[in-house]
């Protein structure tokens, strides 16, 4: 079986690193890597009566910006390196979307960065690779 | 027009600044006698009785209807009760629709809209005229209305108009119209435009200066007696920034605070309950003793339950159809989920968040009774029971929960203009969806819409309780006449929703995704 790559990417330089990591590996394995982009979002958040309005509409700008800006770059770069590449955009929390993702996929590994600053926001509310180091339903590595 | 309505309103407030160091208080008179002989004629037209009887029939008008309802879709409120939970826990929520608007946003914004000063000013307006046994009318006015909430609000989704950009617009208007067309009934054109002059009216009333005026009321109970314009031209300002400058920061921290001070406030007045627990039998005593005999207060049993019906409807808007405006937005292949959904809302409104107050204020004994007959006592204009500080409305509820525990009237303030704020940026965009609808899209009538919103907050600060309770009233319910006649018409339509959607819920094939 061969070896298939989540990787959690946000654009961020961390991430960019943990992409090269993943796609170095998937290249030596002859492995696929399947790039997941994660809008954070909770359906029990507290919306106005006029953002539920545009919500759609917000969400298919949010869509296309984020397909354009960051996963078709590098949907072509990747694949001129000789490694299958796929890209999905989703919305939710960010640890549990890749998890599951992962386990649909039926993906082998995970591989997200991190940016070490172990800021007051990430102590009190965790950090995503601090969550998937405890839930990943695969191997999981973490990319400093 | 775009630059003239902004000056206007800006001329008018200087008006009043410079006007403020003459003569503070008259300026309140003023406002309160203009506005109180220009809109005299309409309160009467809505609350007019049944003749030969002292019944107002438009009470009768919404309990009918939430009756008919109730029967026609065979208990609903009950029936539909888990599985309207599961749909809000998003337990048949696509996963791949993750980002949009859930079951739980729309209901959560609907609810922000509704649970405001009605439950915590309303509530001892109804009890302070009709008595502990308006509580077990509201009760019962709540649980009815869960049907017609229901029914408006699949309405709602069904027929909203979706658009090309992706936002999508609902409401009775648009059902009114659609609807009516598909049934081949005449008629439905005249309706909508009806429930948006009336829903015009609603946002200007019980939206917005019955808001203000209460929110005004509680900060004088805080910080003593001051001109009522000064905290409407405070409240209009903010609101002003928030719905025509489209400062969201206000609106996203008041969106998030206002759902923990519901917390608070249902949390505090079940501690205070719980604190007089030995009182709790006494108090559903006089609640059940009062709605059927009234314990004396102004019409008897009658008087408790016109407050009870009239209150809960303020609260709750059950039949107003306003709410249907709000969860017309939901991502949902099925109307009828967001019917269920809004089955919870008169609810939590009206069933828990009334109740309590309900208690507290009878429990706290705020209301005086003559000991001999257990009768209450009633004042001296013969109107409303008798008060421990003679209080009414929401001055009433703080004393009641200030009694327990003292210095709750601070938090009950913060409370209170938090509630008020939310309600209004909701009515504001209820009545800017039926002004559209009249006069068309464009940043011109929306400006003129919004700024006419926020004149009418510096007016109902300054107006007196008594005017301004009864044109809200009015209002709303007016709202009501035109859209329960459209509810009649097209409740087959939810019904055949209704028995689809139930019959694949049973054999299976609508199923959970988690």
């Amino acid at each position: 079986m061969s070896e298939k790559f989540v990787v959690g990417y946000d654009g961020s330089d961390v991430a960019k690193r943990a992409l090269d990591f993943a796609v170095s590996r998937a290249k030596a394995q002859g492995g696929s890597i399947l790039i997941v982009h994660v809008l954070e979002w909770s359906p029990y958040s507290f919306l106005t009566p006029q953002e539920l309005e545009e919500r759609h509409a917000r969400r298919t700008e949010e869509l296309e910006r984020a397909e354009k800006a960051l996963m078709s770059p590098l949907k072509s770069t990747i694949a001129a390196a000789g490694v299958p590449v796929e890209t999905q955009i989703k919305y939710g929390h960010v640890a549990k979307t890749l998890c599951d993702i992962a386990k649909k996929e039926g993906a082998t590994q995970m591989v997200i960065g991190r940016d070490g600053d172990g800021g007051l926001s990430s102590r009190v509310f965790g950090s995503v690779a601090g969550s998937l180091v405890q839930v990943a339903p695969v191997p999981c590595t973490i990319v400093p | 027009m775009t630059r003239l309505v902004p000056t206007a309103v800006l001329a008018a407030c200087f008006t009043f600044m410079a006007a403020l160091s003459a003569s503070a208080q008259s300026i309140d008179e003023t406002i309160n006698s203009i506005f109180a002989s220009s809109t005299g004629w309409f309160v009467t037209l809505i609350f007019s009785n049944f003749p030969g009887t002292s019944f107002p029939w438009i009470v009768g008008w919404l309990v009918v209807a939430a009756t008919v309802f109730t029967v026609y879709f065979g208990v609903i409120q009950f029936r539909a009760f888990g599985h309207a939970i599961a749909l809000v826990k998003g337990d048949y929520s696509d996963p791949d629709d993750a980002g949009e608007v859930s079951h739980f946003q729309a209901l959560a914004t609907a609810l922000s809209g509704t649970v405001g000063l009605g439950n915590i000013a309303g509530v001892a307006v109804a009890i302070g005229i009709g008595g502990p046994g308006a509580t077990f009318w509201m009760i019962l006015a709540g649980l009815l209305g869960m049907a017609s909430k229901f029914t408006e609000c699949t309405l709602g989704v069904k027929y909203r108009n979706e658009y090309a950009n992706g936002t999508v617009s609902g409401g009775p208007m648009y059902y009114l119209t659609k609807g009516f067309a598909e049934r081949g009934m005449p008629g439905g054109r005249f309706l909508a435009i009806m429930f948006s002059i009336f829903c015009i009216l609603g946002a200007f009333g019980g939206g917005n200066m019955f808001q203000a005026n209460q929110a005004h009321a509680q900060l004088t109970n805080v910080f003593g007696p001051y001109p009522g314009f000064i905290t409407g031209i405070i409240f209009a300002g903010i609101v002003f920034a928030v719905i025509v400058g489209g400062l969201k920061s206000i609106a996203r921290v008041t969106e998030k605070v206002v759902p923990i001070m519901g917390v608070i406030y249902v949390g505090t007045a079940l501690i205070i309950i719980l604190m007089n627990y030995d009182m709790i039998g006494w108090a559903f005593g006089q609640i059940f003793a009062g709605a059927f005999t009234g314990l004396g207060v102004a019409g008897g049993f009658v008087g408790a339950l016109i407050q009870g019906f009239r209150r809960a409807a303020f609260s709750n808007e059950a039949g107003v159809g306003s709410a249907a405006i709000a969860h017309s937005a939901v991502r949902t292949k099925e109307p009828i989920t967001e019917g269920f959904v809004s089955l919870l809302e008169p609810l939590i409104d009206t069933v828990i968040v009334c109740t309590m107050t309900a208690l507290v204020i009878i429990i706290t004994g705020q209301l005086i009774s003559d000991p001999e007959t257990g009768l209450y006592l009633l004042n001296e204009a013969g109107t409303a029971i008798r008060t421990v500080g003679d209080t009414s409305g929401v001055a009433l509820t703080s004393a009641a929960f200030s009694s327990s525990i003292g210095g709750f009237k601070y938090i009950l303030a913060l409370a209170v203009i938090l509630f008020a704020f939310s309600t209004m940026i909701s009515w504001s965009y209820y009545g800017l969806k039926a002004w559209t609808y009249l006069f068309g899209e464009g940043k011109a009538q929306e400006l003129t819409f919004k700024s006419i919103f926020c004149v009418f907050v510096v007016i109902g600060a300054s107006a007196s309780l008594g005017p301004v309770i009864d044109f809200s009233d009015a209002a709303i319910f007016a709202m009501a006449v035109v859209n329960i006649i459209g509810l009649y018409v097209l409740m087959p339509i939810v019904k055949r929703e209704l028995d689809s959607y139930w019959s694949r819920l049973k054999s299976g094939e609508i199923r959970k995704f988690t």
